[in-house]
């Protein structure tokens, strides 16, 4: 084998992943407001209905969002309202 | 690597000793040069032609770099670009390029030229990777001496679990000769990583793949077709349904880069079936980032999923093709994308009028997923010769063998209950009072092709369909 053939091309995207810091957690809920996304698989809304009951037990203020579709990311818009209007938020994954 | 040196004003030649028309122009060299300025460069050997001052371009580097296919070329350059050039030896053309009458009294009016040196078959490959690969951006890794290239690959993630062709920059350019793209043009914005890929990558990963140069174009337009949002790549790799991009080709390419759409099909055994659909895989894989185990959440997967790309047998089909259906126009070459699973085969060895035909169809694709359930997913039926003959006879359109099926999978909702014949999954209360079809409008595809004996069929299921899933994508391939 030639050198030439020692030296192969990276196939790969070449991105070095960025790190990014948690967000700091909340000490308590209270007067916070927490984000809870559907994402629209069957019967994620049962589960959540239940978690907002407990939240607000809390002290919580909620916001309930909803995904258009499970088969695709989020919308940009869609997790930019998030971020701006909550402080926290549980995303309920599947079915 | 070097970038391209600009030629001298004035006239410049390309010539070499090993050929006789060469030879033959000296003394029509001679007589230029004694009136304007004429530059040399001289491939094989730097004394000739005898008696003219020739530049040294036994490199071939400034051959390469101006793309001189034949020797003598005679070039006319003003302000470092090129005008106008001559190909071997034409007294008129020599004559009205240079502006010098009367040029080699006593020689032929026409000699065609020689091969140059610098596109010769044993030089060529070389000098591709030491004058071009300054046009590669990819980071260069270098295998250790004691490092197997085979296992150095598998070692760094980069292969599906079969082997991969060593994606050195020798194989990555001449990949490139196989489009009219540059490399670094954008191809397509890859998931789930969300990445530009390259022309470059995609090279590199259809060299990894196995591709030929020719099947390039092909593999560039089913990477733009699965990274669309009407496709959804994101969603097809991610689901734990088992499925993946199925691309089929039309058009003129099949044939030209010798494509199967005959016996075996959906088999192994043809390089461009197999090899096309696995770099547009290799290209999610490793440019996107979408691998088993992490985004990927397949319960199976399925064999597919290495790659599964065939073509359309348009030539024998009694319709027109499945891109025509989809947009595109006829005759143009394109490639589907359709979100898919392993095709499963349907026999009717005894129908020979149409409508027997298609319940024996419709009762198979009412199973696509499962019997109870409806809408939410498409499928791509497969016609074999044999079936499509029937058809033929007929005299039934393909949208007349849809429309059929679309009647026959039409069921009353109350059949498809859950709970129907003591089986838990069906269709949502909601459907009870109304029919249910099986397949949304515009959710059967229909695609004609298989070897010629065998009275069968084949089903390929898909996945969530439409806006909220994935929806079939056509593209037409571009040089």
């Amino acid at each position: 084998m030639t050198n030439e053939q020692r030296i192969v091309l990276d196939p790969t995207s070449e991105q070095k992943p960025k790190r990014i810091p948690r967000a700091p957690r909340l000490a308590s809920l209270e007067n916070r407001t927490v984000g809870l996304l559907d994402i629209s698989k069957p019967k994620g809304s049962v589960f959540l209905d239940r978690v907002e009951q407990e939240l607000r037990a809390l002290g919580a203020t909620v916001e309930r969002f909803q995904k258009p579709t499970f088969a695709k990311p989020a919308p940009v818009d869609l997790r930019h309202e998030i971020a701006t209007r909550c402080d926290a938020v549980v995303a309920a994954l599947a079915d | 690597m070097s970038a391209p040196i600009p030629l001298p004003s004035g006239l410049v030649a390309f010539v070499k000793r090993d050929c006789p028309t060469c030879e033959l122009v000296v003394p029509v060299l001679q007589q230029i040069l004694a009136q304007e300025s004429l530059t040399v460069y001289t491939q094989d050997d730097p004394t000739f032609p005898p008696g003219i001052p020739a530049v040294d371009d036994t490199s071939l580097e400034q051959s390469w770099h101006h793309q001189i296919e034949t020797v003598p070329t005679l070039i006319r350059v003003e302000g470092g670009e090129e005008r106008e050039r001559v190909l071997g030896w034409q007294r008129e053309e020599w004559e009205a390029l240079t502006g010098v009458p009367a040029l080699g009294a006593g020689l032929p009016e026409l000699r065609p030229g020689c091969g140059s040196l610098s596109v010769d078959p044993s030089r060529a490959p070389e000098l591709l990777v030491r004058f071009g690969s300054s046009k590669l951006h990819a980071r260069r890794v270098e295998l250790a001496a004691l490092e197997d290239e085979m296992e150095a690959m598998y070692a760094r993630g980069w292969s599906d679990g079969l082997p991969i062709v060593p994606p050195t920059e020798k194989r990555v350019l001449a990949m490139l000769e196989g489009t009219s793209r540059a490399p670094d043009d954008v191809v397509a914005v890859v998931p789930p990583d969300l990445v530009e890929c390259s022309v470059e990558k995609v090279a590199i990963n259809a060299v990894m793949a196995g591709c030929k140069p020719e099947y390039l174009p092909v593999v560039l337009a089913a990477v733009e077709a699965a990274c669309t949002d009407r496709f959804n790549m994101h969603g097809v790799i991610a689901t734990t349904m088992g499925v993946g991009p199925i691309v089929v080709v039309n058009g003129p390419i099949r044939r030209a880069i010798g494509m199967n759409s005959g016996m075996n099909v959906l088999g192994q055994g043809n390089r461009a079936n197999a090899t096309i659909g696995r770099a547009l895989q290799l290209v999610v894989r490793n440019v996107g980032g979408g691998r088993p185990g992490e985004v990927d959440r397949a319960t199976y997967g399925n064999p597919g999923k290495l790659g599964f790309c065939f073509a359309e047998d348009e030539e024998s089909s009694p319709w027109g093709p499945l891109s025509a259906d989809l947009g595109a126009e006829p005759g143009t070459s394109t490639v589907t994308v359709f979100a898919g699973e392993g095709p499963r085969n349907v026999i009717d060895q005894r129908s020979r009028e149409p409508m027997s035909l298609a319940r024996s169809l419709a009762a198979t694709l009412r199973t696509v997923q499962h019997p109870k359930l409806a809408i939410g997913y498409d499928a791509m039926l497969v016609i074999g010769p044999e079936h499509a003959r029937v058809l033929k006879e007929a005299g039934w359109s393909k949208e007349q063998l849809i429309e059929k099926l679309t009647e026959l999978l039409t069921i009353p909702g109350e059949e498809m209950m859950r709970g129907v014949d003591e089986i838990a999954e069906g269709m949502p209360e909601s459907f009870r009072s109304q029919p249910v079809t099986k397949f949304r409008p515009g959710g059967l595809l229909v695609v004609h092709c298989g070897g010629s004996a065998g009275l069968f069929s084949a089903i390929i299921g898909g996945w969530a369909s439409g806006p909220k899933g994935s929806q079939p994508v056509v593209q037409e391939i571009r040089p």
